[in-house]
């Protein structure tokens, strides 16, 4: 063991032993439950108080860029699938609306409302996800297996529809992959009512709950000011108090036509962005229920030769149909030269797409502008001045998604 | 509402840009790197444009500049976004950086930096973000091969 | 785990009893595993599904796990590893106490999936032994199930030194 050469460290941290009387250094992580193995918190304690918190991440970089600029710009849906694994459906949408914009194609109505309800249904999925998890680190394990009890019938019916219960590469350019299989809105309704009672049941053990008020409230308090300044948007930016959400301020997909509330807070700590989070939950399955009586029948994808696959019995009859389903697998589908910035309100905040096209089916660059990325770049702010427990329910509220944070 | 930004900030900028382009809802200016840090607290203090997106680069390799530098802005107030973008040369490819404007623009330089080899001038904190320490090279330059690796931990067998 | 070194070979009156010993031990230690979740990515979100109901690992012994190296003896990586957590999970591994078994959860963790490129491992072998490679992007619960039971058999098949020349 000790001929062994030491393993290398992989990081250099900001500061080092002894710069202040009566501190010490403390490594939180990467491999650690609370920071979701991803990252990694080097923090200055005066007793059990955070003075200075450096935290790195990177321990989830996967080259997604780098992957993208070898595929096709069908082909690399899988890997956008992968960046917040926990609502793998806005990626794939967000990603498939940028280029469909930079193509000039446009959706077909039920596409367009199917997007927005898979949309929503994957946001429920996420913020499930994240608040079990929080609760789950602060002990209420009985919260944690009812909220992924409840995860857990999305998920299922998710892969009756998709294929797949975690990452489904399911978004299509110019649509999706198939449509809906009888008696899925029927089931969709069985769930929702499943949620109704699981997560009230959820609310009468933590909302009010002594333990959780404290440890939760006046923690990780974040000003609006300083969230903005330091490029958080979603969730978190909403539980400072302002209701900004690109559904409402710049709509897309089917929002416009829906009724929903922006949920904001009042202080922005811990309690707030929980509270936000269930009640955005609430507002998404409103918005589901208003979706499954607005379903337009139609077909599923656009019919444009330059993106969607020609109909099977086509491809097996006619040369014109053959050659197109060839070229489409083989170089790509042809997007003209140009690039676009476009973003969704994914689960985390505002989920960018900054693609470059020199024409040709292979992309030049498609880069991910991830919430998580800018949230762990200020989340040092929320943890200096508080106690070192307080770090496990802070990161937690923030919600990283490793795969997004790092691509 | 939004027409009417994007049209203020080319009356006022118009001129001194060397190009301003509308293409799909978002204004892009392409700016000289001289230039980058008046034009960003221009945004921000009289445009609104309070939320700093994302900065990141594009490798053009049989272009001399060699890299854009592109930023993204958005304003909470207008929903409105603007595309800064500048040109480095590869034998000196740096630009002032924006972390005492935006404190959101830390992380993103230190990505840029570590992936294209961008240097900003005035951020003193651009170590490593998402690749490590001893990493050699800028993976996502044109011309880094995808598969070259460099292992921290020696293989077995 | 059939040849057996010479200074270890019990006498042949006694091999019946190293034998029961070995089919006891092996009994209590498959089920109560402590598994380390070394957990990164995508496919922790099976993970937790497989940890809680309806699929349930606390049926098989397997439901506590422990943060702490000295504390597991099932090292399971979830998710892909690149280089840069890549001497971390050595030094987890090396820090954990014999026995221990390694699960490669994942397509990633088993041979890098589909990133193959400068950032992520092909695969947690090439650093770290590993004794069960449970594929799937990510796998759905039953598989990992299976891939439990299936480390279950090789542990209850095992031979189990109590007394070994380093101990």
């Amino acid at each position: 063991m000790s001929d062994r050469p030491p393993l290398p460290n992989p990081i250099r941290p900001a500061f080092a032993p002894g710069e202040h009387e009566g501190t010490s250094i403390v490594n939180i992580g990467p491999s650690h439950p609370a920071t979701h193995g991803t990252v990694q918190i080097v923090a200055e304690l005066s007793g059990e108080r955070i003075l200075r918190a450096d935290v790195h991440c990177g321990y989830l970089h996967r080259g997604f860029e780098k992957e993208c600029e070898s595929h096709t710009w069908h082909n690399l849906i899988p890997y956008v699938d992968r960046l917040n694994y926990c609502s793998a459906l806005i990626n794939d949408f967000a990603y498939c609306d940028a280029v469909e914009r930079l193509m000039g194609i446009e959706i077909t109505p039920r596409c367009r409302y199917l997007r927005t309800l898979l949309a929503e249904y994957s946001r429920v999925a996420d913020h499930l996800t994240c608040n079990a998890a929080m609760l789950m680190e602060l002990g209420a394990m009985t919260a944690f297996l009812y909220l992924v009890m409840l995860r857990d019938y999305i998920y299922e019916h998710l892969a009756a529809v998709t294929g797949a219960r975690v990452t489904y590469s399911f978004g299509r350019i110019g649509g999706l992959a198939n449509d809906l299989p009888d008696g899925w809105l029927e089931r969709l309704e069985w769930i929702l009512g499943q949620y109704d009672e699981f997560v009230g049941r959820v609310h009468g053990l933590v909302d009010r709950n002594r333990i959780f008020i404290d440890r939760l409230r006046d923690v990780g308090v974040l000003t609006t000011a300083d969230a903005i300044d330091w490029g958080y948007t979603g969730p978190v930016l909403r539980s400072t108090g302002v209701p900004r959400d690109l559904r409402k301020d710049t709509p897309y997909l089917a929002y416009a036509e829906l009724d929903f509330e922006v949920p904001v807070g009042i202080k922005g700590d811990n309690y707030d962005r929980y509270y936000v989070r269930m009640c955005e939950m609430d507002e998404s399955v409103h918005m589901i229920r208003q979706l499954a009586g607005l379903l337009p029948p139609g077909p599923i994808s656009v019919d444009d030769r330059r993106c969607t696959l020609p109909p099977k019995h086509l491809v097996y009859t006619e040369i014109e149909s053959l050659i197109n389903h060839f070229k489409l697998i083989i170089d790509g589908p042809q997007v003209p030269a140009g690039e676009i910035y476009s973003a969704h309100e994914g689960a985390n905040g505002e989920l960018g797409f900054y693609i470059v096209s020199t024409g040709g089916g292979v992309p030049y660059k498609v880069h991910c502008r991830a919430p998580s990325f800018a949230h762990v770049g200020g989340i040092h702010r929320l943890l200096e001045g508080y106690q070192l427990a307080d770090l496990v329910p802070t990161f937690g509220s923030v919600n990283m998604i490793g795969g997004e944070c790092d691509r | 509402m939004a027409g009417g930004v994007h049209d203020r900030i080319v009356a006022r900028w118009g001129a001194e840009v060397l190009e301003a382009t509308m293409a799909h809802g978002l204004l892009g200016l392409v700016v000289e790197p001289a230039r980058i840090a008046d034009v960003a607290r221009s945004l921000k203090c009289d445009f609104g444009f309070d939320l700093l997106l994302d900065i990141t680069a594009v490798d053009w390799p049989e272009r001399t500049p060699r890299f854009d530098v592109v930023y993204h802005f958005y304003s909470t107030t207008d929903f409105v976004r603007v595309r800064l973008k500048t040109q480095v040369p590869a034998d000196a490819p740096v630009v002032d950086s924006l972390a005492a404007l935006y404190n959101a623009a830390r992380f993103p330089e230190r990505e840029c930096h570590e992936m294209y080899g961008i240097g900003f001038r005035g951020n003193h904190d651009l170590r490593p973000i998402l690749l490590y320490e001893g990493f050699v090279g800028h993976p996502l330059r044109k011309d880094y091969p995808k598969h070259r690796e460099q292992p921290l931990v020696p293989y077995l067998k | 785990m059939n040849s057996v070194p010479k200074h270890e070979r019990s006498p042949s009156p006694l091999e019946y009893l190293t034998t029961k010993k070995d089919e006891f031990v092996g009994w209590a230690r498959k089920f109560s595993l402590f598994p380390y979740p070394f957990v990164t990515a995508c496919c922790a979100m099976e993970f937790m599904a497989v940890s809680s109901t309806p699929y349930d690992t606390d049926r098989f012994g397997a439901a506590l796990p422990r943060f702490s190296p000295r504390q597991s003896d099932l090292l399971m990586v979830v998710g892909t590893i690149n280089h840069k957590q890549a001497p971390v999970l050595r030094r987890v591994y090396e820090q954990m106490c014999e026995p221990k078994w390694v699960i490669a959860f994942g397509a990633c963790a088993t041979s890098g999936g589909f990133y193959q490129n400068y950032a992520a491992l092909a695969g947690i072998d090439k650093i770290i032994p590993v004794d069960l490679y449970i594929p799937g992007c990510p796998p759905r619960p039953e598989m990992v199930i299976d891939g439990i039971m299936k480390l279950q058999d090789r542990i209850a098949r095992d031979r189990h030194p109590i007394f070994t020349e380093k101990f």
